[in-house]
């Protein structure tokens, strides 16, 4: 099933997830690493071209999963009523963070007008120095907001967990493989 | 008539220092720069500047050698024409901006070098560190604008280590030193 069902996330929603996942993770790790290179390494310029053209595309296929998100129905929360609540607002702060991430980052890069390249296919356009200090603050916020996504995610992966081992409902896996209406408690 | 006259400019002669001109850097009207450059590679120049500055000095040219400077250097506004260069030289692998908030130089004796010529020694202080430097000055003219102001302008240059500044990030052999341009025009006070 490509769809997903109110008791099934599909398997485009599914891979969206998880292709979602170990980007996030990766550029996070890149970004970590990028930052304290030395001038004379070889990833001195490689490093910080492959973070941006990934991250640029990453927010692409973000937007377009976010409308796939909208556009599908849900599979039904599992767990009280407060883990339902609190599980609904750290999906939409992960969304919000990444687009906050995305932004940031193209902030910092575009700053002085330059438009960034992604991988040598196309140039997205600056749009020019859109306040002051830009590279310096958007340079903060980049770095502070991935901190609190990566915790975030972490949560998240963790209360997963915690559904499949403690509470033994289908929640981590459903997003692993196609479940039937049957399999839900 | 004469008499006064006299008696004016002995005065003026023996009170040579007090006869010295305060001038404001003017950077208001941006006809001021400070200026580097640093070698890329060994390949290349790279250029850059020194957006917010602000001073003074006073100058006489019957007496260079009272001549006085201080220049404040906001060094957060470093420009080098690239925001991801820019923003690297502000953190704590340059210029750490956000610990050390000024850079000044203040001179501390004037030396005539004759032909308008000036050696102008002072301490700079960058990074958090405080180093004597000299730099290698002259003047290029002074005198009336055409708006009712008098103005003298000089031009300098001097060579600073970077590691004299705490600065000990690699950037290659040939990139040690970082030489700085510096213009200067005063609008007298």
């Amino acid at each position: 099933m490509l769809k997903n069902t109110t008791v099934s996330w599909g398997r485009i929603s599914r891979s969206l997830h998880w292709l979602s996942a170990v980007v996030v993770f990766g550029l996070f790790a890149l970004g970590w690493w990028m930052v304290d290179l030395n001038y004379y390494s070889d990833w001195y310029k490689t490093a910080p071209h492959w973070h941006k053209s990934i991250g640029i595309l990453l927010a692409l296929f973000t937007l377009a999963r976010v409308l796939w998100r909208l556009a599908q129905p849900t599979p039904k929360a599992l767990g009280k009523s407060w883990e339902i609540a609190a599980a609904h607002l750290i999906h939409c702060l992960l969304y919000l963070l990444m687009l906050a991430i995305f932004f940031s980052g193209y902030l910092i890069s575009t700053a002085d007008g330059r438009g960034i390249e992604i991988f040598d296919w196309f140039t997205l356009p600056s749009m020019g120095e859109l306040f002051q200090n830009q590279e310096d603050t958007a340079g903060d916020v980049h770095r502070w907001l991935a901190y609190c996504l990566i915790g975030l995610a972490v949560l998240h992966a963790v209360a997963a967990l915690k559904h499949h081992i403690f509470d033994k409902d289908q929640t981590l896996v459903r997003m692993l493989r196609n479940t039937k209406s049957k399999d839900i408690q | 008539m004469k008499k006064t006259l006299i008696a004016a400019s002995f005065l003026a002669l023996s009170t040579g220092f007090a006869q010295a001109a305060d001038y404001v850097i003017d950077t208001k009207g941006a006809h001021a720069s400070i200026n580097f450059k640093i070698q890329h590679l060994g390949y290349s120049w790279l250029t850059g500047r020194f957006n917010q500055f602000d001073g003074e000095f006073s100058y006489d040219a019957a007496n260079p050698t009272s001549a006085k400077i201080t220049v404040n250097i906001d060094p957060a506004s470093i420009d080098s024409n690239h925001a991801e260069r820019d923003k690297h030289l502000r953190s704590d692998d340059f210029l750490n901006v956000e610990k050390f908030k000024t850079a000044k130089f203040v001179s501390t004796k004037v030396e005539d070098k004759g032909d308008g010529k000036l050696a102008v020694h002072g301490d700079l202080t960058l990074h958090g560190v405080t180093k004597p430097v000299v730099i290698d000055a002259y003047k290029l003219g002074e005198g009336k604008d055409p708006w009712g102001g008098y103005r003298a302008g000089f031009a300098g240059t001097t060579t600073i280590a970077l590691k004299d500044f705490g600065i000990d990030y690699d950037l290659g052999p040939a990139s040690t030193h970082v030489e700085l341009d510096l213009h200067v025009e005063g609008k007298k006070k």
